[in-house]
């Protein structure tokens, strides 16, 4: 037994493990209200299956335009590949979830091409004109549509200001059991729940990583020690049409 | 007439009364019930047979609401377990007629439009996730983990 001497005084290690204790307890602003940190939670990655998504996370993605090559097409096919969107050869009908967008300033001639998909808005306009409550906001700020309700009204993709709602004319076989799609139905990117549910990035950021231009940063915009939130800190970013105040989740650096 | 009517009722239900495993009741045609994967289904055959809809729906409420992921009365993991193999490779759709799905909702006059959205067979991933969590019977283990 090693007791405590007179000489110590105090033991170190006692004492590091009460200022530990007394952190994780939270810090006590007044009688009754203590401040807990929330740092570990709120990740997907923490998150049981069992738990339901919150309003601590706030998913966002950040495009660096800059890195976006012209021409390069990988979060597109990842993205049809990952939900299974075979077309029917009918561009115009065809469901499109991503698609990239070629611009060119008249004045200058400068280029710039980038991907333009759901916006994910904090108030989407799809879900304040959905008569049956089909298209809806998850708390952790993934729009979504509920095809269980949608009767396939389309006043959700008039109501779109980026155009990224696809309706299901045909009959659509084969689907990917994770990503269910149905004729009669409206959708749009859903920033690949199921692979965020599992704490992975979407297909799109995760192909764009591959193909060497890693312009996409996905991530929890609420976390300030995520790497879009640091990001989004350091950097000019826009959001597309941010005079319609619906605060999309997706951002873009460089436009 | 009417025994005409007879001989032709009969006719029509002879290759399904043929269909029927195990049936000693006769000339009763019963639906065929493919075995699934594993000992046991995650709750009594009698519970799961009556109320298998009342826990789908409400599965579907949490997972695509609230992002709630448990596997327990998923319809995909409904899928992955009761799909069979198909002799040509992969699997058989649980919608195809004889199935697990389809032979009971035929017998009992109720459509199924879980499939006119949802896959009918399992995926690669899922194929490949059932194989690594075994069911055990009376239980359905809770992984912490999602694949």
């Amino acid at each position: 037994m090693t007791g405590r001497t007179p000489q110590q005084g105090f033991d170190p290690q006692r004492r590091r493990f009460l200022s530990a204790a007394a952190a994780a307890a939270g810090v006590t602003l007044a009688p009754g209200v203590t401040l807990y940190g929330v740092t570990a939670a709120g990740s997907a990655a923490a998150r049981a299956p069992e738990d339901p998504v919150t309003s601590s996370v706030r998913w966002g993605l950040l495009v660096d335009v800059n890195k976006c090559r012209d021409g390069c097409n990988a979060c597109v096919t990842a993205c049809v590949e990952e939900n299974g969107l075979r077309g029917n050869g009918r561009p115009e009908t065809d469901a499109q979830w991503i698609r990239k967008v070629e611009l060119r300033d008249p004045s200058t001639g400068a280029k710039r091409s980038l991907p333009l998909m759901c916006q994910h808005c904090a108030s989407p306009p799809c879900v304040d004109v959905c008569p049956t409550g089909a298209s809806f906001k998850r708390a952790d700020g993934i729009v979504l549509v509920d095809k269980h309700i949608c009767i396939g009204c389309r006043y959700c993709m008039l109501a779109c200001p980026y155009k990224a709602r696809s309706f299901i004319h045909e009959v659509v076989e084969d689907q990917k059991p994770y990503a269910p799609r149905g004729k009669g139905t409206v959708e749009s990117c859903t920033f690949c729940v199921h692979r965020v549910d599992e704490g992975r990035t979407p297909a799109c950021v995760e192909a764009c990583a591959e193909a060497g231009g890693d312009a996409m940063t996905f991530g929890d915009l609420n976390d300030p020690n995520s790497r879009i939130s640091k990001q989004v800190a350091a950097y000019v970013t826009d959001q597309i049409r941010p005079d319609l105040g619906l605060d999309p989740g997706v951002r873009y650096r460089n436009l | 007439m009417g025994r005409h009517l007879v001989l032709a009722l009969l006719l029509l239900l002879a290759p399904a009364a043929a269909a029927a495993q195990d049936s000693d009741a006769g000339r009763v045609p019963l639906p065929t019930i493919v075995k699934g994967k594993g000992e046991a289904c995650v709750a009594d055959t009698a519970y799961m047979r009556r109320y298998h809809m009342t826990e789908l729906d409400h599965q579907r409420d949490e997972t695509m609401h609230r992002g709630v992921r448990t596997r327990k009365f998923s319809l995909k993991e409904c899928v992955d377990c009761h799909a069979t193999p198909a002799p040509t490779g992969g699997y058989v759709s649980v919608n195809a007629p004889g199935q697990f799905c389809r032979s009971c909702h035929d017998y009992a006059a109720v459509t199924i439009d879980c499939f006119q959205c949802h896959a009918a067979r399992p995926g690669e991933t899922a194929t490949k996730r059932a194989g690594e969590f075994p069911r055990t019977a009376g239980k359905f283990r809770q992984e912490s983990e999602v694949q």
